[in-house]
């Protein structure tokens, strides 16, 4: 099989005297450079390619664009393996490997095609009336098997290696579609001084120019085209884009394009992205998409060899391939002509069946008189041939063409149909136009709009060119005309193109005598015109339901061929005009989009930014296994020789309780806040008392939501009379500045306050411990660290070898503790200095496992506890909440539920075996062996092995918790089955009058 | 994605901003007493209109100030915006 399908004219684009190689379904064929698979493999005779979906009948190439339903194929294979990628979008290159999808054991001889046998056990709604019960057989029976049955394309389960590129660009009119109207608004526009993108999808510019035999000018319209192109090319204030779709249109004038920048090319470079995704903001959009031909339905109208009549004009014309030698025309409109044609061009004599009675368009007159004769007053009825069209059955209409009065068998290798045309308006249906019904072209054409957006040319409903041109150049001129001022119009040019007579409102074949084929409307979601005569005898009304029930439209094409056929038909049995029968809505994307386009470069470590402190080296060099918190890794702990995390974090944290250990607690947030009403903010913000904290002291603060939920706890500081530092979770760092700035610019903007983050400016490190006195003492000689000269709470300024520190005297693990902090570029420099120095105190790095375990023991609250669910009173801080003054959240903590004595409240846990660490997550019961539902009393928030008991423990918030104490409940965990009995303890563990710390 | 114009910054995309809320809600003057139901409006009850709506956002991955958006919530068209302290042209 070589190429027996090519013309012989050398017209066209693509380039003969470059062979390319590429294999489907296991056979090895060629085309030429300028290809696209579906041309290359119909120039090859090849036009089986698919199975439908649900029949899974041979299905081939219905168009020769993203109108096409069926030819849908895997591509590549491997970690580059693609799925439902239609085969008339993809060019052809070296090496390219395609398959077909949706049949098993393969193409020619399918399995599935059973189910076109058992095809009256399939109608609409099959889905829906067979699998609804028993329910569950849902998911264990009839879920897999739908699943198998319908196949389609494989997602691939490896990586895709490809890389793929995000860009923003903006423009003052963005123009969809280098078609006429597309071309001439470009150049108006262009010329007028606006910035112009001018958006492509195809591998040419042009559009129905490429294929068209019409003037403009002097020029044929292709030349016309080539010639506007240059003229844009060498416009600064022009970008032209090729391969890419514009195929969302979202608000405020922001539309999505995907570019192909190398899925054609060979070897591309490997920093060249596969493909590209642009977010234009455009000023003004110009919809110039074209339009879309329409099929007919008639018997068995879905066989290989059935296309579209503009599809076959296009394989001709551009790709110098014919769709078959044997060729029926079937129309109801003058614009299959052009077709006809282009095969008598070749040498070829179709048959011609038009619906009408007659016609005297010029294109008809043409073909008449090149002798050949038209069948008129006719249609097809049915058709035959296995996995490839071999014949027609050829019917006479009656005079209300809604029987045959005779038929006649005919043989043919294929059908090019025509139903009309329908105006691509997608991107302004998706824009939120509301489109309106146009009766001369029996189509939705845009019409209000809500956005920045003018449907210009044949996605206007403007089929004749003089009318494309007109409007082009006159849109092209006001939009740009809005954003330069130049006023420099450009005049439109002459054109010359044939005159069509009106086409005939009939798009479904009546069914052929005694017998009753599928008529196809929607191809790739295999609904016929019986499934929607069903929907609608069974009292489906609504086009929105008949969509839903038969599913026509709803495929990957959107009913790019089938929506308007649809609503045509339901129009006809409802007996209502079709815009009472209304349309769907379209939705982007308008054509499939690879996920990995949409994900661009933000894949593996791109996918966040990662934050890491100044100190972050020393722990990877210290053996740290590392924890993201938030986008922050921090330190989880650092395991010596064989240690398992168990055992790590024990010895970690048993160190600080013994000796002194040393965490990097950079991550912090940090506030800085400014003003001779900080003060007065503070005391606002937090619900203790702030006015009369004295300079170069330090306060735990609790901050409320307005709804009484705590929100955030931190010790802040006072640097001088109007200075204050403020320290926040490392979760709600962002959050409480955005909240500490809200109540400043919005709720209280009199107050004369400052707020700014210095996390980054600050690198944090603890040094906890009893031994962390002395080992302060010796790096900062010249400090009192008596606690009467630095006492619990306070704070001092001092240096190491000239770096500016400044020493806290706080403790999150409950033991004596300090907190230094230093610019952030010397945090690495300090920890070290710290380690070093502490070598004779047997000092420990500690990371975040036993920093937890030693807040934990002490019972003192953090995320897992202050949830947004918890006020104060539940995590034992009421004594944080001030009597005497109003602060955020105040007024909702006497609302009545949170005045309720038996609230769920904070509580320690311990296994009465002392042996069974209790999951986080637990529920909290009083009787085990009580039948579900069992009442809830609560929840485990942390848990821990206590290193000062050497046993769990664990923090939990339970129902009436002061008075559970002492008593024995349950901590369960139903899924993995798990039921602990446990005492109830104070959540305060260790050190419960606090002595340490102040020691 | 909408383009919000920050009266301190100029046009900017949305994923910029982050969304505050209805702006025409007064927080209750600290320290007056407050019945329980005119507190519950101010915590928890917004309207949901469907049209013009007076609301704040926040310029976060900017110059970090909250101002006022008069966005239409069925279309997003966004009328005006101005600065805190300052009211709506249109
Ligand atoms: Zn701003």
């Amino acid at each position: 099989m070589s190429n027996s399908f090519r013309t012989t004219n050398s017209t066209g684009l693509i380039n003969k005297d470059k062979k390319i190689n590429f294999t489907f379904n296991g056979t090895i064929y060629h085309g030429y450079e300028g290809d696209t698979l579906a041309s290359a493999l119909i120039a090859n005779g090849v036009h089986l390619v698919g199975r439908s979906f649900k029949y899974h009948r041979p299905r081939g190439f219905l168009g020769v664009g993203v109108e096409e339903p069926n030819a849908m194929v895997q591509l590549h294979d491997g970690n580059k393996s693609e799925p439902n990628i239609i085969a008339t979008e993809v060019e052809l290159v070296e090496g390219l490997k395609a398959k077909s999808q949706n049949c098993w054991p393969s193409v020619q001889f399918d399995i599935g095609e059973i189910n076109n046998v058992l095809n009256r056990f399939f109608p609409a709604g099959f889905y829906y009336k067979t699998f609804m019960w028993p329910k569950s057989f849902w998911m264990k029976i009839y879920e897999p098997f739908i699943r198998k049955a319908a196949g389609m394309g494989k997602a691939p389960l490896l990586p895709d290696p490809d890389r793929y590129e995000h860009n923003y660009e903006h423009c003052d009119v963005l123009v969809v579609g280098s078609g006429p109207s597309g071309l001439a608004s470009a150049l108006a526009a262009a010329k007028n001084g606006a910035r112009v993108i001018l958006a492509e999808d195809k591998p040419n510019f042009g559009g129905s120019l490429l294929t068209d035999e019409v003037t403009i000018g002097n020029m044929s319209g292709k030349e016309w085209a080539s010639d506007t192109i240059s003229q844009l090319k060498s416009m600064p204030n022009v970008i032209l884009k090729k391969r890419s779709q514009v195929f969302g249109y979202y608000d405020h004038n922001m539309t999505v394009m995907i570019e192909r920048v190398s899925d054609h090319i060979e070897n591309p470079s490997k920093y060249t992205p596969r493909q590209r995704l642009h977010y234009i903001r455009a000023g003004e959009v110009i919809v110039s998409t074209g339009s879309i031909e329409r099929p007919i339905s008639f018997g068995n109208n879905d066989r290989p060899g059935i296309v579209l009549a503009s599809a076959a004009k296009e394989y001709m014309k551009v790709y110098e391939t014919l769709v078959g030698k044997k060729p029926i025309i079937f129309t109801n409109n003058d614009t299959a002509y052009s077709t006809a044609l282009e095969f008598i061009k070749n040498d070829i004599e179709p048959i011609i069946v038009d619906t009408r009675d007659s016609s005297n368009g010029e294109l008809v007159k043409e073909v008449q008189q090149k002798g050949i004769s038209i069948k008129f007053n006719s249609g097809i009825a049915d058709t035959k041939g296995h996995l490839k069209i071999n014949s027609a059955i050829i019917g006479k209409l009656d005079s209300s063409k809604e029987s045959f009065i005779s038929e006649e068998t005919v043989e043919c290798d294929c059908i090019c149909m025509s139903g009309g045309w329908t105006p691509t308006v997608h991107l302004s249906s998706q824009a939120g136009n509301k489109l309106k019904f146009n009766d001369d072209i029996d189509a939705f054409v845009p019409d209000k709009k809500r956005q920045k957006e003018t449907a210009i040319g044949a996605a206007n409903g403007s089929f004749t060119l003089n009318q494309s041109l007109a409007e082009g150049f006159q849109v092209g001129f006001d939009l740009s005309n809005k954003f330069t001022d130049q006023n420099n119009p450009t005049n439109s040019p002459n054109s010359n193109e044939p005159s069509y007579e009106k086409h005939e409102k009939l798009w479904c074949m009546p069914l052929p005598s005694g017998k009753k084929p599928k008529r196809f409307i929607d191809f790739q979601n295999d609904v016929a015109v019986s499934d929607v005569e069903l929907a609608i005898r069974e009292g489906f009304r609504s086009i929105e339901h008949v969509k839903r029930y038969t599913t026509l439209g709803m495929a990957g094409d959107q009913g790019k061929t089938s929506n308007l056929n649809g609503l045509q038909y339901v129009s006809k049995i409802e007996k209502k005009i079709v815009p009472e029968v209304g349309h769907t809505t379209f939705r982007p994307p308008y054509t499939p989009v690879t996920i990995g386009a949409i994900v661009g470069r933000e894949v593996g470590n791109h996918y966040l930014p990662t934050r890491k402190s100044p100190i972050h080296t020393w722990h990877e060099e210290n053996n740290a296994v590392f924890v993201a918190a938030g986008l922050w890794q921090r330190p989880r702990y650092y395991p010596r020789g064989s240690e398992d995390m168990n055992s790590a974090v024990n010895r970690e944290a048993a160190n600080v309780r013994k000796n002194v250990g040393i965490c990097d607690v950079t991550t912090l947030g940090k506030i800085d806040i400014k003003g001779p009403d900080a003060p007065e903010f503070l005391n606002r913000v937090y619900t203790n008392a702030w006015l009369k904290l004295p300079v170069g002291k330090a306060r735990y603060g609790l901050m409320l939501r307005e709804d009484g939920m705590v929100f955030d706890d931190g010790t802040t500081s006072r640097l001088s009379e109007n200075h204050f530092h403020m320290t926040t979770t490392t979760a709600q760092a962002a959050n409480v500045l955005s909240h500490l700035e809200y109540y400043l610019q919005v709720v209280w903007p009199d107050l004369d306050v400052n707020v700014l983050s210095t996390t980054e400016q600050w690198s944090g490190i603890a040094v906890a411990g009893p031994k962390s006195r002395d080992l302060l003492s010796k790096l900062f000689p010249d400090v009192d660290m008596s606690n009467e000269g630095l006492p619990f709470m306070g704070l001092v300024d001092s240096s190491i070898d000239s770096i500016k520190a400044r020493i806290y005297r706080i403790s999150f693990s409950g033991e004596l503790a300090y907190e230094v902090n230093v610019e952030s570029n010397y945090g690495l420099y300090i920890w070290k200095k710290i380690m070093e120095e502490g070598q004779s105190f047997d000092i420990q790095p500690y990371g975040t496992e036993a920093l937890s375990t030693l807040r934990i023991e002490m019972g003192h609250v953090a995320g897992a506890e202050l949830d947004g669910r918890t006020i104060p009173f539940d995590v034992g801080l009421n004594s944080m909440v001030s009597q005497k003054k109003d602060f955020i959240g105040k007024r909702s903590l006497s609302k009545d539920a949170f005045t309720e004595s038996d609230r769920q409240t904070i509580v320690g846990l311990v296994p009465l075996d002392k042996k069974t660490k209790i999951p986080e997550g637990s529920h909290i019961i009083e009787d085990n062996s009580a039948v579900a539902p069992i009442p809830k009393l609560g929840h485990v928030s942390s848990s821990c092995w206590s290193v000062e008991y050497n046993n769990p423990f664990s923090i939990a918030i339970i129902k009436d918790g002061k008075n559970k104490i002492g008593k024995n409940l349950y901590a369960v965990s139903p899924l993995k089955d798990i039921s602990i009995p446990v005492e109830v303890v104070s959540s305060h563990y260790v050190d419960p009058e606090g002595t340490r710390v102040r020691s | 994605m909408l383009e919000i114009k920050c009266p301190y910054c100029g046009k900017r995309s949305q994923n910029e901003f982050s969304y505050g809320g209805d702006a025409t809600i007064k927080r209750p003057q600290l320290g007056d007493e407050i019945s329980t139901e005119d507190w519950d409006n101010f915590v928890y009850y917004r309207d949901n209109p469907r049209g013009k709506h007076s609301e704040l956002w926040h310029h976060v991955s900017g110059c970090r100030q909250w101002f006022k958006v008069s966005r239409d919530t069925a279309t997003h068209e966004i009328f005006d915006t101005c600065k805190m302290n300052e009211d709506f042209n249109v």
